[in-house]
This record gives structure tokens, sequence and C-alpha cells, in this order.
């Protein structure tokens, strides 16, 4: 069984998003991390950079795929989270501490689209 | 790739399957069969082989049975290598080639003990083109031909400890005294199993050819003996540092040997299908390359991306890439244009929307460990 959390909005292509104010941190759901193996690469945007709702934003490398972080809001990025860069298995040992973008909402109505805990559990049959 | 489009239920099952599924390994298509990718992790069974030892179900391989006394004379003519010459219980590798250098397979020819009497073993992606190959150029030499694929099992077990293993497991004394490339005929429930010191690893080991009943008890066997087995994932990260080929990636009917940089595998003192080709090919008409490149950075090139000079001129693309487990570093394959494979050439790839520069090295990225 994957973890997942109640205070979390979940986007279908396996994203998390935690919203403080105006900020929302994004990063993997456990299910994702389990589907994907063993992390060796975390590709992060930079910081100033603008991302959109549903535009790929980076990628999650494991040894034998990668896999496209897609960004579940629009806005600017205003931290990466440099301590994946040495250590992506972060991201496996701890899907929700290991955020991997602090985004600065453009649109915070975009939440509205995303999953609450309940919708994306259902989602991915668990 | 095409195994999407094999209905599942079409796909086929080792004599191992069974095995596989109670062990919780990760299974999925692969040439026509449902394999083990991984049971652990990619890393942990890699690193056993490399450490310790690992098995591998290898019965989707094809074997094809050649005999008759023109046998060796039609071998040779399909075949890049030279068989003349080469003594029973001796292993070669090389490959079968269109008449344009293209590449039908590449393969092993094992000289039996018998007289006039060979095996060859193919990839299982290949095993009917091969067979259907080698059925038309074998009309009018005088051999027989038995594509036993179905009925032989066989496990690769590889890794340092991999000797020692096949002794204590399996008594097979024998294994001590065989070179790497050579192979020797033994009993297992009074029935024959090969048992070969070969592999795709680049480490030590043995491959065991036996019937299908024998390789399920056989791996059982080794499973009680505490060896770690091993998924088709880290069969690709072994035997890519160790810079051997992979048909289908390295090697295809657009990938001759010698673009791929296997011309050592063919010899030119003998016919055989495609030699003209290929001679020309070494003649100057050679116009793409196969390369190791070694980026400066963790990003991973894989298959599909594209190599450009630093100037931004595209010039090739990635056939293999990993952020290698045993060398920490990420690097791949790529099919390059010729002026640009020279060693230390700077190339880079694109990875996404980003470029990371990297510099042109030796294919062989680890150092084997091979029997002498």
């Amino acid at each position: 069984m994957s973890k997942i959390l109640d205070n979390l909005k979940y986007s279908e292509s396996h994203e998390w998003v935690k919203v403080e104010d105006n900020i929302a941190f994004v990063g993997v759901t456990d299910f994702a991390q389990k589907e994907m193996g063993d992390i060796t690469y975390v590709d992060m945007p930079e910081e100033g950079d603008d991302v959109l709702a549903g535009e790929e934003f980076g990628a999650l490398e494991s040894v034998k795929a990668s896999s496209e972080l897609i960004s579940p809001v629009s806005g600017t990025v205003v931290l990466v989270n440099s301590e994946l860069e040495d250590a992506p298995e972060k991201v496996n040992e701890d899907a929700y501490g290991a955020w991997i973008i602090k985004v600065e909402m453009s649109m915070p109505s975009e939440l509205d689209k995303l999953m609450d805990a309940a919708a994306y559990k259902k989602m991915i049959g668990e | 790739m095409s195994e999407n489009l094999i209905p599942l239920e079409q796909l086929q099952k080792t004599c191992l399957y069974d095995s596989h599924v109670a062990l919780g390994a990760k299974m999925s298509p692969f040439a026509g069969f449902m394999m083990p990718i991984q049971y652990d992790s990619i890393t942990i069974e890699h690193n056993a082989v490399r450490q310790h030892v690992g098995m591998f179900d290898v019965s989707h391989m094809g074997e094809i049975f050649v005999k008759g006394p023109e046998a060796e004379a039609f071998i040779n003519h399909i075949f890049t290598n030279d068989i003349r010459g080469f003594e029973p219980g001796k292993v070669l590798y090389g490959m079968m080639c269109y008449p344009d250098g293209g590449t039908v397979d590449d393969l092993l020819v094992y000289r039996e003990y018998l007289a006039n009497h060979f095996l060859l073993v193919v990839n299982a992606a290949n095993i009917d083109k091969d067979f259907a190959w080698i059925q038309e150029h074998a009309k009018g030499f005088d051999c027989k031909l038995d594509n036993a694929s179905p009925r032989i099992g066989q496990i690769a077990l590889q890794g340092p400890e991999a000797e020692k293993t096949i002794i204590e497991v399996l008594g097979y004394k024998e294994a001590a005294d065989l070179a790497f490339y050579t192979f020797c005929d033994v009993e297992y429930n009074g029935e024959r199993l090969i048992l070969s010191r070969t592999g795709y690893t680049g480490e030590d080991g043995f491959e065991i050819y036996t019937t299908n009943e024998n390789i399920v008890e056989i791996w059982d066997k080794f499973l009680k003996a505490g060896v770690q087995p091993c998924g088709l994932g880290c069969r690709d990260t072994l035997r890519f540092e160790a810079g051997l080929p992979l048909y289908g990636d390295e090697l295809s009917p657009e990938i001759t040997p010698v673009m791929a940089g296997l011309g050592m595998f063919c010899k030119y003192e003998k016919d055989f299908i495609g030699k003209q080709a290929l001679l020309d090919q070494k003649a100057g008409s050679l116009e793409k390359k196969l390369v190791g490149i070694e980026i400066e950075d963790k990003a991973i090139p894989r298959a599909g991306y594209p190599v450009e000079t630093p100037e931004g001129e595209e010039v090739g693309v990635v056939t293999t890439g990993y952020h290698s487990i045993s060398l920490d570093k990420s690097i791949c394959f790529a099919l390059v244009k010729k002026e640009y494979s020279a060693l230390d050439t700077p190339l880079c790839i694109r990875i996404r929307k980003k470029v990371f520069p990297g510099k042109v090295v030796k294919k062989r990225f680890y150092q084997t460990n091979y029997k002498k």
C-alpha cells in the first residue's frame, strides 16, 4: 500500500501539492516513487523559471527509466530543493518530505482541478 | 518497441516462469517472452554479480544444432568469424550478416566434441528470423538443422563466486579447468548438460544448457544455496558497462559489425555473406561508428537522445545509456558520424531541454574479469 496524506492535493501524473499561502510545494507521491524504483537523478528547473500547469518542469531518473515531472500549478519557481542534487534517493525514502520545487502561484484557482486524497487513492486503485 | 504489439496471451513463458512469479519478480514482455525485469532492485542484483554471484533465466535464448559433413563449411559461409581450425570444446562469438553488411544477429558457435556437430546460440527475439535465414542458406550444403530452442532451458550463473557455486551446488569439478569461451559436456539426471564458461556481464561465469525440467531443478538448488536471482534489468546494465552490444540497440539490419566496432570478429581470409560490404566499409565507405561517451553530470543519456557537437550540430544518436552502477558515471553508447568518433572528441548529449557536455571514451567502460 502506498502512503497518501490527507492534507495534500494530487495530480493525475502523481505529483502532490502542499499549499502555504500563495506558495505551492510540489513533489511526487509515494506511489510514483515505488513505481520508479531507485531514483538516481532529479532534473530540476532553475529558480526564477516559469512553470505552467500541465507542462513538464523536470524529470526523475531511475536506473532503467526516466519520468517527466508535470507541474500541477502555474507560477514562478522560487526555490528548488538543491538537497536532491546529491541525494536523489530522498525521494524514495520520504516522498512527501522530499519536495522538488516551491512555486509562487499565479493562478491559485488551478488547485481546484486537483484531486483530494480520497480521489487520488481511488485513481491508483489502492 | 514491438513488444507492445504482441497480445499478452501470445507471449511465451520460459520453464522458470512460475518461479519468477513466486519470487515476486516484476515481469515484462521481452523478445516475445514474459520475462523477469527485477526481483529486488536492479542495483542490488547488479552488485551481486559484480561482487559475488547472481543467476539469470536466459531460457528464452535460441539453440540451433547444425550437424553433417558440410556443417563447418556452411557455418563459415554465414558466420563472420572463422571456425576452421577451432577445436572441439571451444566457443566463438561472431555475427551473421545480410549481403549489404547489415546484421542478421550476433551469436555464439559451439564446436561440439562429436565431429561435424555444432551448436548456434542466438538472440531470443531473432529465433524465427535466424532459423529461416539459416534454412534458406543451408540449401546445397550437406548438413542437418534442428531448432531446439523450445526444448532447452538456460541459466547464466555470473560473478566471481560462480565457479565455487557450480562446484559446491552441482558438484562439477570440471568447472575449475574451463577457460573463458570453452565448454564441457556433463550429465544431470542422466541427461546432457552443457557447462559453458561464457556470459554477458563482464564477469567470470557460466552458462548452463540442459532440458527445461533440469533447469527448473537447478534454479531451485541455486536459490537454496543463496544465489541472487537477477532480472533483465541488471543484465542490461552489466553488459553495457562491459562494452557488450545488444542486438536491436547496437547491432541491427542497419548497423553492421564494422559500424559497431566489432571488426575483430570478422575474418576476411574466408568468404561469408556480407563480406564485401564490410570490406568496403573498412576501406572508407563507413559513415557512422559506435562510440562510448561520458558526460560530466548525473543526468542520464537514454536511447534516442541526440548527440551534438559543442557548436550544436547534431551528429549522432544514443543507443544505450545509464548512470553506471559500478562506475558512478553517466555514460552511453552512441552511433555518431565517423569524423567525430576519435577518443576524447568533445561531444554533447541533449537530454530533454538541456545540453550536457562530454567526450568520446572507450566503449569498454568497466574492466572485465574473465577467467584466462
